[in-house]
């Protein structure tokens, strides 16, 4: 209890937390990431309907407008769509979906992105020249047009596309990794880990690994965000999660197909939901970068 | 001298890179005994370091050893693979670096990293560790010793932190010592005091030292021979009064002259002239021909060898200069 105190204590005399009051929009990009912690934890509660059991939706209360306007019913907040699925309970849900994706492909190609960065910095030669080559010709191409290539190949579910999201996004990783250990790797306390006998497996876990990472929490942060958007893409193309299991990208096309016929709201607030959360994660993101990088100081 | 715990016949290391190849080390014997201090002197390039990482089997590509022998305590070194090298490093032979700001990981405390060679080579417990580096601690000079091991790097000045790489260098007893540059970042009064803590160290525990140094004033200290390089080749080895006091080469004179007197009359400072020569493209004869003041036509076209000129004593000159 009292060392959890203590690191309070430490935290909040820190320069970070300090920094961190003072910048608006750092406050308002991690209030945002609560808000969205708080929908996914606590959001499936707080709704009657779930969207997923298809035995709850009730065709006849199809295309519901939002509560406030005329013909609006209290039960559906901000409406329903053409399955009489309540858009509250979609959004809720599939924020859920888009997260996890986000933060479960961030995770896959971090480690992935980063192991094979470590082996190309450390050992180089003709493993360097293989991977890093790799990773050049991976980044000629748009990330999003692989992943759609290799979404067509795989068909829908949330397990392709972590792998297609992997697939396009360990570069980044490998080559911040690559270039940190090669200027960590010149440091003398890896010499000496190498003098005292080491073998190397343990000098890049122990010793060049934590000394890499820091960079990453910034390329991380920012990435769960762009992959929110590919899964978002991906799925409003078809070719990302089941139709049975919406997520946001795929609750915004459902939307598109009768947006012209004025059921706006079946696109809209989807839309909005995804633009606050890559928002909120974007300006969160900036904050870190600007703390963690010690040449903007 | 009974068998020595190091000794070096032929030693070649040459790097072929791109622009030709360069010989930083190129036929370098000279033998090492138990508890013996024996100092490296030169300029920079002068291939000292590279001996150094030599000796202990870290010359990576394009590096190579070309020619040689290096015999450790009744092993030979040079053709052994990387597994029984590991097991030799850090407890047999360990090195110390220059730089005392980044020889340790800023990451963990400076027990955490003093373990970790216990760890890899030793079947010590939690507390016997934790008993041998505080016992570590104390011997080179780190006060409190009990509440420093916590600390981070970043906890301690330049000085203490080479004590603190000192004291990781002797954890497992070594039989022999590497130190290249281990002072010459540290200020002068500091330097002063961990050689002095350093050599009291490796006479206690009978370690032999290989001091690597461009600082002869450091070497006059410290070593019970020296050996002076130029150019990777050595051009002159001897005892230590024999290097000061009666050196026989112009090189080494210029070295000695080069260093400020405290006593007498102060004249200004005599130099070695000129740069030391790009090592791609060595002058044919002597490599310090060039630079030399003595130098005659013999000196410009035949590479002196190394000829002994008193017991223990060899200079590579062709017209060594009288005491």
């Amino acid at each position: 209890m009292q060392a959890i105190r203590s690191v309070i204590e430490n935290f909040r005399a820190s320069e970070m937390f300090h920094n961190y009051r003072r910048n608006a929009s750092a406050v308002a990009g991690s209030g945002i990431l609560a808000f969205f912690l708080f929908v996914v934890v606590f959001g499936p509660s707080l709704v009657a309907q779930n969207p997923y059991d298809i035995a709850s939706l009730d065709l006849l209360d199809s295309y519901k407008p939002p509560a406030w306007m005329a013909g609006g019913d209290p039960r559906y907040l901000l409406g329903t769509d053409g399955q009489g699925r309540d858009i509250l309970a979609g959004i809720i849900y599939g924020c859920r979906i888009s997260l996890f994706i986000g933060l479960s492909g961030m995770f896959c190609s971090s480690v992935l992105g980063t192991l094979l960065g470590l082996l190309a910095g450390y050992y180089g030669g003709r493993l360097d020249s293989i991977i890093m080559r790799i990773a050049d010709i991976q980044l000629s191409f748009p990330s999003m047009l692989i992943a759609l290539f290799l979404m067509s190949a795989f068909k829908t579910g949330i397990d392709k596309i972590l792998i297609a999201l992997t697939a396009v996004g360990w570069v980044i990783y490998a080559r911040t990794v690559r270039g940190s250990t090669l200027s960590e790797k010149q440091k003398e306390y890896v010499q000496a880990a190498v003098v005292a006998g080491l073998p190397n497996r343990k000098i890049i876990l122990r010793h060049v690994l934590p000394n890499v990472l820091t960079p990453l929490i910034v390329v991380a942060t920012i990435q769960v965000g762009s992959f929110i958007l590919i899964e978002a893409s991906l799925s409003f193309l078809g070719v990302g999660v089941p139709v049975t299991k919406p997520s946001l990208g795929l609750l915004i096309k459902n939307g598109f197909d009768v947006l012209f016929s004025g059921l706006w709201w079946t696109s809209v607030f989807p839309g909005a939901f995804i633009m606050l959360l890559v928002f909120g994660i974007n300006l969160f993101g900036d904050f870190l970068r600007d703390e963690l990088n010690p040449r903007l100081k | 001298m009974a068998r020595p715990l190091l000794a070096v016949q032929g030693l070649k290391t040459h790097f072929h890179t791109f622009a030709g190849v360069i010989k930083a080390v190129d036929g370098v014997d000279f033998a090492l005994g138990q508890g013996e201090i024996i100092g490296v002197v030169g300029e920079s390039g002068g291939g000292k370091s590279v001996l150094g990482f030599s000796i202990i089997g870290l010359i990576d590509p394009p590096g190579r050893l070309e020619a040689g022998e290096i015999w450790f305590d009744g092993r030979r070194l040079d053709n052994l693979g990387e597994e029984q090298l590991r097991k030799i490093r850090g407890k047999d032979i360990t090195m110390i670096f220059q730089d005392p700001m980044t020889s340790l990981n800023p990451l963990y405390t400076i027990q955490d990293q003093m373990e970790e060679v216990m760890k890899l080579h030793d079947n010590l417990n939690a507390s016997q560790r934790r008993q041998r580096c505080i016992q570590l601690l104390k011997e080179v000079g780190i006060p409190e010793p009990e509440s420093r091991l916590k600390n981070y790097p970043h906890q301690f000045s330049g000085g203490m932190r080479q004590r603190v790489i000192i004291a990781i260098a002797l954890t497992l007893h070594p039989k022999l010592v590497i130190a290249d540059e281990p002072t010459t970042a540290l200020d002068v009064t500091i330097q002063a005091q961990i050689l002095k803590m350093m050599r009291g160290l490796v006479k206690d525990h009978q370690t032999s030292l290989m001091l690597i140094t461009h600082d002869l004033a450091v070497v006059a200290e410290m070593a019970d021979t020296i050996i002076v390089m130029y150019c990777g080749r050595i051009v002159e080895r001897g005892r230590n009064s024999d290097i000061i006091r009666g050196s026989r080469h112009p090189y080494t004179r210029g070295l000695l002259a080069s260093i400020p007197k405290m006593t007498g009359h102060q004249r200004r400072l005599q130099q070695i002239p000129g740069m030391v020569p790009d090592v791609r493209s060595l002058p044919p004869g002597c490599s310090f021909a060039p630079r030399c003041e003595f130098s005659q036509d013999r000196c410009r076209a035949e590479a002196p060898r190394l000829i002994g000129v008193d017991a223990e004593h060899d200079v590579a000159c062709h017209f060594p200069r009288e005491r």
